[in-house]
């Protein structure tokens, strides 16, 4: 094999692996702090993705916009947390089930209102020309949407460890009585983090959106690989997010490569193999 | 060019208003309205080929006066959520319940596949558009027939005219990995190889695969085309990936890439490809001029396959109507009719049914072009009188197994 095809599959699983952290950082925080998976991550990833792409039809500023959309479903997981799932709490099944239900809801929506059709989100003009590395082509728009997710990353890390905030969330991840003991306003608390975690799902999905457009079904097909992501970097640990994502990113791309037959295996069977021996995943702070 | 919700409501409400005008009997009626039952998917991730499909049957009866012959249509619409077990129900509804004289539909092969014992022993007269060989092959269905095609039906001219007229010598195949793309993808590798061409590279991908870039890293530098057996949303996110990594090898495809219900969507990065289909909103037909600005006033869109096939399942019905004299309650006359109903005028021209009850009629080599700012899929080749059997003859044909990712064998394929 040549030396260029282990390059540009290094470049294919980078950055993968940064538009999966994108969608499972957020997906993440939400599962460490509220012991929940949200299974509407993936209808929040979709929407915004649908959001974006009414917004870039309609002139907008392509930074501007995955802001805008971002923003719009930051106030919808505000809005799922305050309304629907407080009702419930101390009832984590039903919490998980109320999320999925949301998510089927969500989708039927979109069809409604975006119909069934796939909707191509444009990239910026000046990054749809490809890279030429090693003489072989490589999409200028995924490395911008790579170095967009590391930069997230930092800024999510300072933000987690260097800031008053994120102390009292990394408190409420590890002991939430001892966090609502010492006096964290921990329902506060909670609406933060949805509000931080599906911006990040909404924003993903227009970062997303020119790779994969938004059609019905991607919700469908994203949320799966942000469980698998959790589940290998263990959840509420944002190393654990930043490790899995790429991980997965590798294993998807060199897994194909390399054993095409196995195509469905390879994402899964490390994820049933950490499951068994290694419960909590590699960063986990919490034990599922 | 856009579908916004205004138009979705819009057609549903015409839609209601016009399902409610058909349960007004007419009085002129033999014995009752026909019952038409229509199986669709309105709901989850297949609706879009199912709202399509939809606007076909409505536009009919719309320009019918709600009539097959001279009797009144009651249309009875099923959505099946492209669920089999809700298919399923929701055909037994309709045969049970409402007592409906045929079915049109389901969209999806595994659909139409957990519907089939169920339509043999009702003995309900089908005509379904859903693609798997074996419908209308090895496992004929006497109740069924296909006004569309079979998975593989136009990938045999393509991969002729592949081969013949464009000289490709080197082709790369990929596509779906469940039994449309392995048929779509072997029907063109039979005929091209058979005509001199090699496919070279054979790659399959899972129907949810997030991404194929590593797909795509991985073809050949020197091909002289790749050929796209992807459906639906697949088919538009492949070839937009193709054009993102920068490779401007000719693509080729089956019946789904395309589409004309993407095709605007898609822009630049569809233009030249090419693709076997029996059907093109441009054919120059008067019944499928009168058929595309129907549905473009109606739903504000450009008919693609899916609006074509319902529609030509309704001028086959029509047909067979008048053959059997709009006795639709003896099943099995009406079935006959069904069965040798010639349409000498249907939108993508003369049609008629095999004794399997598939279709055929022209198969037509289009290329994606831009007119007057708008891109359509141009007919540059006709191959008349296609059937499901290409030129093998059913014998020869129907002693080979069933086409999937193993047969035809690939000889060629390079590491």
């Amino acid at each position: 094999m040549q030396w260029q095809f282990w390059i540009i599959q290094t470049l294919n699983s980078v950055a993968f692996g940064g538009l999966l952290f994108l969608l499972s950082s957020g997906f993440s925080l939400i599962f460490g702090l509220m012991r929940i998976p949200n299974l509407a991550h993936g209808a929040f990833f979709m929407l915004g993705a649908y959001f974006g792409y009414s917004l870039l039809a309609r002139g907008g500023n392509f930074g501007l916009v995955a802001r805008a959309a971002g923003l719009g479903v930051g106030l919808l997981g505000i809005a799922l947390e305050r309304l629907v799932l407080r009702q419930i709490s101390g009832n984590e099944q039903g919490q998980v089930l109320v999320t999925l239900g949301v998510s089927f809801i969500i989708a039927d929506i979109c069809l409604l209102a975006w119909t069934g059709d796939p909707m191509p989100l444009p990239a910026p003009l000046e990054l749809r020309r490809p890279l030429f590395i090693a003489g072989y082509a490589f999409p200028t728009y995924r490395l911008v949407v790579l170095a967009i997710a590391l930069v997230a990353a930092v800024g999510l890390y300072f933000l987690m460890e260097r800031t008053r905030i994120g102390a009292m969330i990394r408190a409420g991840v590890d002991d939430m009585e001892m966090a609502r003991g010492v006096g964290i306003p921990v329902s506060r608390l909670f609406t933060l983090v949805f509000l931080l975690g599906s911006a990040l799902a909404g924003i993903g999905g227009v970062l997303g959106g020119p790779i994969l457009n938004a059609y019905p079904g991607l919700d469908a097909d994203m949320l799966p690989l942000a469980l698998i992501v959790v589940i290998l970097g263990g959840a509420g640990s944002l190393l654990g997010a930043f490790v899995g994502s790429f991980a997965v990113g590798f294993l998807y791309n060199f897994g194909i490569a390399l054993v095409p037959d196995l195509a469905y295996f390879v994402l899964f069977l490390p994820m049933v193999l950490v499951l068994v021996f290694l419960p909590q995943g590699l960063f986990g702070r919490v034990q599922l | 060019m856009s579908i916004n919700r205004r138009t979705i409501i819009k057609g549903a409400l015409a839609a209601g208003v016009a399902s409610q005008a058909l349960r007004i009997p007419a009085a002129a009626a033999q014995a009752g309205p026909i019952r038409v039952g229509f199986l669709t998917v309105k709901t989850g991730p297949l609706a879009s080929g199912g709202l399509q499909m939809e606007q076909g049957v409505t536009l009919f009866f719309k320009e019918r006066g709600n009539k097959l012959g001279d009797r009144a249509v009651e249309l009875h619409t099923a959505d099946t959520g492209g669920n089999p077990a809700q298919a399923r129900t929701k055909t037994q509804e309709l045969v049970e319940r409402l007592n409906v004289h045929c079915l049109i539909g389901p969209l999806a092969a595994f659909e139409a596949l957990a519907i089939d014992d169920y339509v043999r022993s009702s003995q309900t007269p089908i005509l379904t558009v859903a693609g798997a060989e074996d419908m209308t092959q090895r496992k004929a269905n006497p109740w069924l027939v296909r006004p569309s095609c079979t998975s593989a039906q136009t990938s045999h001219p393509l991969g002729d005219y592949a081969a013949k007229e464009l000289k490709a010598k080197r082709v790369a195949v990929i596509g779906d990995d469940f039994a449309f793309g392995h048929e779509c993808v072997a029907g063109f590798q039979r005929v091209f190889e058979e005509s001199g061409g090699k496919v070279v590279q054979k790659l399959f991908t899972p129907l949810n695969a997030p991404d194929y870039g590593t797909y795509i890293s991985q073809l050949k530098p020197n091909l002289d085309a790749v050929f796209t057996a992807h459906a639906g949303s697949n088919g538009f996110k492949f070839i937009k990936q193709l054009r993102e990594y920068g490779n401007k090898t000719q693509v080729l495809g089956g019946f789904t890439p395309v589409d004309e219900s993407l095709l605007q969507q898609m822009g630049d990065d569809a233009l030249g490809a090419i693709t076997g289909n029996w059907y093109s909103a441009q054919l120059e037909f008067p019944g499928n001029k009168k058929f595309v600005e129907g549905i473009q006033r109606d739903f504000k869109v450009d008919p693609g396959v899916y609006a074509a096939e319902t529609y030509v399942a309704c001028e086959m019905l029509e047909q067979a109507v008048k053959d059997a004299g709009g006795k639709v309650e003896d099943k099995a006359v009406f079935m006959k009719a069904l069965l040798n109903a010639k349409a000498p005028n249907t939108i993508r021209g003369p049609m008629r049914f095999d004794e399997l009850g598939n279709s055929v009629g022209n198969a037509y080599i289009r290329k994606v072009e831009k007119k007057g700012g708008k891109y359509v899929n141009s007919v540059v080749k006709t191959y008349p009188d296609v059937g499901q059997f290409w030129t093998y003859g059913k014998d020869e044909f129907l002693k080979n197994p069933v086409y999937s990712r193993d047969f035809p064998l690939s000889k060629n394929l390079e590491n």
